[in-house]
């Protein structure tokens, strides 16, 4: 069985959050005595503590630990190699910060991130994350159902998809002067897939706010895709009729299509999707169709060839 | 200078990446990755370096250069016989269907692999012995694949990247210049090889 109930969670499970969260809270101290003071750092930028419910969502797997989820990290617009955006991100100022939701809808409208983390329940769900470089991690992420903040806009019928726009900026995210993928990043999903009760909108990972370097202040996970679908730093959200272009697909559409779903029988050119590396496990694990999540999100693909639509 | 003392400062120094790369590789969040790519960047590095030395040797004129050649080439294929170990072992312990598929299947793979074994005879010739045995012109022309071999590490590297080449282009732009170097210089010799021959041919003439 895939998904259990939270009361399932065995005190091992969660030991490591409570010992990250009192490492962190150490270190953000020290931060904030060492550097808020000196260099006059945005007193927001740092992580704070989020009143979160608990879910049915999560899985018997051992966390990721804190510092390996937000130490190891794509996000290009910090830097090509993993450690690049922990160093990097402090750059991204993630308050004030508005997030439009526009298109066909009935009431396309700004959100500001705070009014949007109190709106909706904040949400604990345990997803494996599946990088489409064959490694992977489990993170406790915080965060509510995008179904919840579409319907609050009402999609028209005419409305098919949903794009994913990051923040352009190249003062706050320096990768962005290098034009290795044309910014903005831009990601996709078909409305039904938006719509789906595991796709979420995360505010925060292990009880608190997103470090900047894992997509502050706000982000998609889509746990049965590879994570590059997963948008980081959204200031766009919009409703469409048609499919919308996507970064990685732009750079190289043989490598990676629209879909992107989590496939151990569809290889990605230039290295096999049959297995992965769990971050912090030598061995490898066998990569699971939709990464474990097929009872959930197969029937949004029937009679659809998954080899083709990859 | 002590030729014994520069001797062991060369192996320290082409020795010193192994201990930082497993070092770095122990607290990485990902130790198989690091130690896996960064074994391969050092065999590439050393292997661009052992191409350096010759146009240093004759730039600066220091033929004596030279006998660090072998030295730097033999480490440079030690990180990279570690490098592929590293994929079978560390990576892919030993699932050989996958191993096999990877080298047929994946280019880039596949590139690594002919760089790797086309390094091979070029470290078992390096001994005094078999050099003599082979002569200088079969060992010349034999140790030529290297220049197939270093652009085919560089292809191999550049094809591993989903996007961002930067460093691929740094390290391309350096194994271009060196071989450019080395089409020049051929070129010149050539020159003047023709040059002295049509002398001689005037001199016997008059
Ligand atoms: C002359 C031979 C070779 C050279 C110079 C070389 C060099 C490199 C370099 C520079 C990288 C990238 C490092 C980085 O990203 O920082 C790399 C990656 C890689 N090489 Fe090689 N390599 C060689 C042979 C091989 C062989 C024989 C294999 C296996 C059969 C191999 C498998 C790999 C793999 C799997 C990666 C990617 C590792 C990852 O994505 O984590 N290489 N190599």
């Amino acid at each position: 069985m895939l998904i259990r109930h939270a009361a399932d969670l065995s005190e091992n499970d969660v030991t490591d959050q409570g010992l990250y969260r009192r490492r962190r809270e150490f270190m953000t101290g020290a931060i904030a005595m060492g550097s808020a003071g000196v260099l006059g750092l945005p007193e927001l930028a740092r992580a704070a503590p989020l009143t979160t419910v608990k879910s049915a969502y999560t899985v018997d797997e051992t966390l990721t630990p804190k510092d390996a989820v937000s130490g190891y990290n794509n996000f290009y617009e910090f830097g090509t190699d993993k450690d690049e955006p922990a160093k990097n991100a402090g750059s991204l100022k993630p308050r004030p910060w508005t997030v439009v939701v526009d298109g066909l809808c009935a009431k396309p409208q700004r959100f500001d991130i705070d009014a949007l983390i109190k709106r909706f329940p904040i949400e604990e769900r345990i997803y494996r994350h599946r990088c489409v470089e064959a490694w992977s991690m489990v993170i406790p992420w915080n965060g509510f159902p995008l179904a919840a903040l579409l319907n609050a806009v009402q999609p028209t019928a005419k409305a098919k998809f949903v794009s994913f726009t990051t923040l352009l900026d190249p003062k706050q995210m320096p990768g962005q002067n290098e034009n290795y993928v044309p910014w903005p990043y831009r990601e996709g999903l078909r409305l039904d897939e938006a719509m789906n009760p595991l796709t979420l909108l995360a505010v925060g990972l292990y009880g608190e706010t997103l470090p900047n370097q894992n997509g502050a202040p706000i982000r998609l996970v889509v746990p049965w895709k590879y994570g590059f679908k997963g948008a980081k730093s959204i200031v766009k959200i919009s409703l469409v009729e048609n499919q919308p272009q996507t970064s990685w697909n732009m750079i190289n559409a043989r490598e990676y299509g629209f879909y992107s779903n989590v496939n151990p029988a569809v290889d990605h050119p230039r290295w096999s999707q049959a297995s992965e590396r769990r971050i912090g496990d030598f061995f490898r694990h066998k990569t699971l169709p939709f990464n474990g999540y097929a009872d959930q999100v197969v029937k949004l693909y029937t009679g659809m060839d998954l080899k083709r639509f990859y | 200078m002590n030729k014994r003392l520069i001797y062991i400062a060369v192996w320290l120094a082409l020795l010193a990446p192994l201990p930082a790369v497993i070092v770095f590789g122990v607290t990485a969040f990902n130790p198989i990755e690091y130690i896996e790519r960064n074994l391969g960047l050092w065999g590439l590095r050393f292997l661009i370096i052992g191409l350096v030395i010759t146009p240093m040797a004759r730039i600066f004129r220091r033929p004596t250069l030279i006998r660090y050649r072998r030295t730097v080439g033999l480490f440079a294929f030690t990180y990279v016989l570690l490098h592929w170990l590293s994929y079978i072992v560390l990576d892919l312990y030993f699932d050989w269907p996958v191993i096999l598929k990877d080298i047929y299947k994946r280019p880039f793979i596949t590139i690594g692999m002919a760089a790797f074994v086309a390094l091979i005879p070029l470290a078992v010739t390096s001994t005094d012995a078999l050099r003599r045995r082979l002569g200088p012109v079969i060992w010349e022309r034999l140790h030529q694949l290297i220049y197939l071999i270093v652009p085919a590490g560089l292809v191999h590297y550049w094809l591993m990247v989903k996007a961002d080449h930067r460093s691929q282009l740094a390290y391309g732009s350096i194994i271009i210049a060196l071989l450019a170097w080395r089409i020049t210089d051929k070129a010149q010799a050539a020159a003047r090889r023709r040059a002295r021959a049509a002398e001689k041919a005037a001199r016997t003439a008059a």
